[in-house]
């Protein structure tokens, strides 16, 4: 059989000195985008036979449980390991891929972003359970298999930013919180023990930066590699954080 | 006032974050190291479960009963104390789980549901669908979110542990790391240092493992004379996603849930089964089910290393699919809430082949997946004399401990699927204790600026000296040939000839990369250079795999010699430690007893079983729990 190629263009390097570069890629069958820029480190030489820096990109797990290889995909955010080439070349029917790195994020270099500001939201809402101590003679409260089903969906968001590089209202310069977070909003205060701090998480989303900035645009739960329902998460919250808004207005109890 | 206890943690692992909760919650205020995210570490791969002895299905099942399939799984290399101590102290962590906010699996009435996993009878293992590791993984690192806004801990994430820092007394006083966002290098002083760095899956390349398990903070360590304990036992899969750039795991729970590993038999050929009997390979041209042939009583749940040598011998007898190094694990027959609740690895077999496995088998293959050997650590059991003048998960260096798979505890020859998350939890908790004791009761001499200059100095002349290389080779490249090596001669099956071999080839690749050139030169996150510094230690730790299993002439758990086809109690029921010695670059092997004083080593045998309460020996009074203030003291 003829050898295929293909291109892979990648928008790439540092802070206010990107440029294009592009690589020519001999294809295997069930390569993926990690396993093409492995295949570049062996041999960092450009299309134009140009020799090169390997690529720097962000990856760990490579089975899409861990959220590190998000990025543009054609312009499309994703998880670069489980985005196989041959299907990719299909869909488009071009022989050229674009990689670039997400946009909404402090650029570190080439395909490499600085997610902080997502772990810094995850503070300011309060996601986790306020145990008092580790010690435990007891299970926690039951739950049904119902409530486990969807608080196990919720809970498998893996901190990629997609969402946020989907959204139109989330940027490096404006202050929304993003679907990610409103959803571990969610996520929490429907845990048994989570729901103790659940005035605290809305009283977070109704700050600058809250609940109230979602356009609706709803491109986050279009792209959520985990299929996460964020925009049903984000209508529940923003009923709850109006209900919660009227009762501090008249000093209701939660 | 007492002095604020200050301690430095490497790596946010389950292992890790476990040890910072425990640390936290006891006073100390901890600084935690990661290469990546600790949310992104590789515990997150972990699929099936966490194995606890709570009997919620009404077994009779007794944390005894799991301290003897963890010894027998491990075949009788592991100490036993620790094992008694961690099976026991289970049921209580899964409760802190619980109320930490893991997602559980439940039963119709709201309790925690248990699954069967290999190597045992019990429906002991609590899962979070198909993906536990991530789901105890983040409820661990929400907590320590918690401590964080405390103030209780700093993390420094995107930066790598490269030297432990220890005093003239011998004694861990800090570490050396550097940042890859800027490649610079740079010093912590603490009172104890604990490593929970992980596995190093990595060396093989083709393996489970997340491509941050290098393994490369042991050989760092090694190199600075930490022994190294059980080096050669090396877990291997039986069932993972054949990949170019990784073999994706494809969870036991598969098994467990009811799914089948077959073969399309052919009667012309036999094999031997393991009680002696040669058996016809099934019927040709209808489906095998050859563990279940072959281990009648545990059938698909037979323990990792006997599956997956039992894969291979089927494959090598040519029964592999199309005649490739692939069989069949079969799913297809299972109605629609068992594929529900193994959605996450159904999905990622799917995406990734493209083939859906609720219609089709799998088609699978063994992979390299868990690293049973590792930092040696300490274990004074309880009741002992001596259980309050050493310390717990400490290794040979005063100071510095080491928790989780980059320690050599609890697994012996092979690791029970399940026990890992389990292990990484218990010994992190166990760590956190023991270095609050440790730093109380250790008197320490005042520290100078020219202790760690000279740390540093080391670190960077190294760093310099790897970007000056000159020469034609590449070290991704090298690290290919590195794996090729290492998979051909030290996984499932391993000859002293192969080893022996191996071991020349891992010297020349040893000598080549004096020869390489980076890509990249620069000191803007060099990936290439945080690899290439990697690499020297990975080739350490290759050696004392190699070097253990050269030595080790006999059949134990993970380790398969047929020159030697049994195991050897009388010489070998001890454990290996390697140290590195300095004039010849090589491991040195010696040899250390195993505490077996709870249960004397028995035939380790799958193809018949039936419950029994194990009797053990020895037991001490009282067993501690981790998460108890005193942790066994008053």
């Amino acid at each position: 059989m003829a050898e295929v190629k293909f291109t892979l263009k990648i928008w790439r390097g540092t802070p206010r000195h990107q440029y294009f570069e592009e690589f020519e890629i001999v294809l295997i069958h069930g390569m993926n985008i990690v396993s093409v820029l492995m295949e570049i480190q062996k041999n960092p030489v450009s299309k134009e036979g140009k020799r090169t820096t390997p690529v720097v990109w962000e990856m760990a797990c490579l089975e899409e449980v861990c959220g590190s290889c998000s990025m543009l995909i054609n312009g499309l955010p994703r998880q670069s390991c489980s985005t196989l080439i041959e299907p990719l070349l299909h869909e488009t029917g071009k022989d050229v891929i674009t990689l670039a790195p997400f946009s909404k994020f402090p650029l570190v270099r080439d395909l490499y972003v600085n997610r902080d500001r997502m772990f810094e939201s995850l503070k300011r809402v309060s996601a986790w359970n306020p145990i008092d101590t580790t010690f435990s003679p007891e299970f926690g409260p039951t739950v049904s298999p119902k409530e486990q089903d969807s608080m196990y969906t919720e809970s498998t968001c893996m901190t990629c930013g997609c969402c946020l590089e989907a959204c139109p209202q989330f940027s490096s310069s404006r202050h929304f919180i993003g679907a990610a977070a409103i959803s571990q909003v969610k996520l929490f205060n429907s845990q048994p023990i989570g729901s103790l701090l659940k005035g605290e998480r809305l009283t977070a989303l109704m700050d600058k930066g809250g609940i109230s900035e979602c356009g609706n645009a709803q491109n986050c739960v279009a792209v959520c590699p985990k299929h996460i329902p964020l925009t049903e998460s984000i209508a529940d919250i923003g009923g709850e954080a109006s209900r919660h808004a009227f009762k501090l207005l008249f000093g209701l109890p939660n | 006032m007492q002095k604020e206890t200050r301690v430095v943690v490497v790596g946010g692992g389950l292992a890790g974050l476990s040890a910072v909760i425990r640390l936290c919650e006891l006073g100390a205020h901890v600084t935690l190291v990661s290469v990546t995210k600790v949310k992104r570490s590789h515990s997150v791969c972990a699929q099936g479960g966490i194995n606890v002895a709570v009997n919620l299905k009404g077994e009779n099942d007794h944390p005894h009963i799991h301290t003897y399939d963890t010894i027998k799984g491990g075949d009788f290399l592991a100490d036993q104390p620790p094992v008694l101590e961690m099976c026991h102290n289970g049921p209580h962590l899964i409760r802190m789980m619980d109320r930490m906010g893991v997602p559980f699996n439940r039963t119709s009435d709201g309790k925690i549901d248990f699954r069967r996993f290999g190597g045992t009878l019990y429906n002991r293992t609590a899962f979070a669908g198909a993906s536990t590791g991530q789901q105890l993984l983040y409820a661990l690192d929400e907590q320590v979110r918690r401590f964080e806004v405390q103030g209780k801990v700093v993390k420094l994430e995107h930066h790598e542990f490269l030297r432990a820092v220890m005093d003239e007394n011998g004694t861990c006083r800090g570490a050396v790391f550097y940042d890859l966002f800027d490649m610079k290098i740079f010093s912590l002083r603490a009172d104890s240092v604990v490593m929970a760095t992980g596995g190093n899956g990595v060396i093989f390349k083709y393996s489970t493992n997340s491509t941050i398990c290098t393994g490369a903070a042991n050989g760092r360590l090694y190199r600075q004379g930490v022994k190294i304990g059980n080096p050669e036992f090396i877990q291997v899969h039986p069932t993972a996603i054949p990949g170019k750039d990784k073999l994706r795991l494809m969870s036991e729970s598969a098994r467990g849930e009811g799914g089948r590993i077959w073969v399309y038999g052919d009667s012309s050929k036999t094999m031997n089964a393991p009680d002696g009997r040669t058996i016809r390979c099934g019927e040709t041209g209808k489906p095998w089910y050859f563990l279940e042939e072959l281990y009648p009583a545990f059938g698909n749940l037979v323990p990792r290393d006997v599956a997956s040598r039992a894969i291979i011998s089927v494959v090598d007898a040519g029964l592999g699919i199309d005649g490739k190094k692939q069989v069949f694990l079969d799913l297809t027959r299972l109605d629609t809430h068992t594929h529900h609740k193994l959605e996450a690895i159904l999905d990622i077999y799917e995406k990734f082949t493209g083939d859906n496995p609720r219609l089709v088998p799998m088609r699978i293959f063994p992979a390299v997946h868990y690293t049973m050997g590792g930092l040696w650590v300490d274990w004074p059991a309880t009741g002992d004399p001596d259980r309050f003048t050493r310390f717990r998960h400490m290794t040979n260096v005063s100071g510095l401990f080491a928790c989780g798979e980059c320690d050599y505890q609890y697994h012996g020859a092979n690791r029970l699927g399940a026990n890992s998350l389990l292990s990484c939890i218990f010994s992190g908790f166990v760590t956190g204790n023991e270095v609050m004791w440790y730093t109380r009761a250790s008197e320490t001499g005042p520290l100078t600026d020219a202790l760690f200059k000279n740390s540093e100095v080391k670190e960077e002349a190294f760093k310099q000296e790897l970007l000056g290389r000159k020469g034609k080779e590449n070290v991704h490249i090298l690290h290919e040939e590195l794996a090729g090596i290492m998979v051909s001669h030290g996984t499932v099956v391993r000859s002293n000839k192969g080893l022996s071999h191996a071991i020349e080839g891992v010297l020349e690749i040893r000598e080549r990369f004096k020869h390489i050139e980076l890509g990249d030169k620069g000191n803007h996150l060099n990936q290439t250079l945080q690899f290439a510094n990697q690499f020297e230690y990975m080739i350490d730790i290759a050696l004392t795999i190699l070097q253990g299993a050269l030595c080790r002439d006999e059949f134990r758990g993970a380790h398969y010699k047929p020159e030697f086809p049994k195991r050897d109690d009388e010489r070998w029921l001890k454990k290996t430690i390697a140290t590195y010695d300095p004039e010849t670059r090589l491991p040195k092997i010696t040899y250390e007893p195993v505490d077996v004083r709870h249960l004397k080593p028995v035939e380790r045998d799958y193809t018949k079983a039936t419950k029994i309460t194990p009797e053990l020996t020895n037991l001490p009074a009282k067993i501690p729990l981790v998460t108890e203030l005193d942790y066994g003291r008053s």
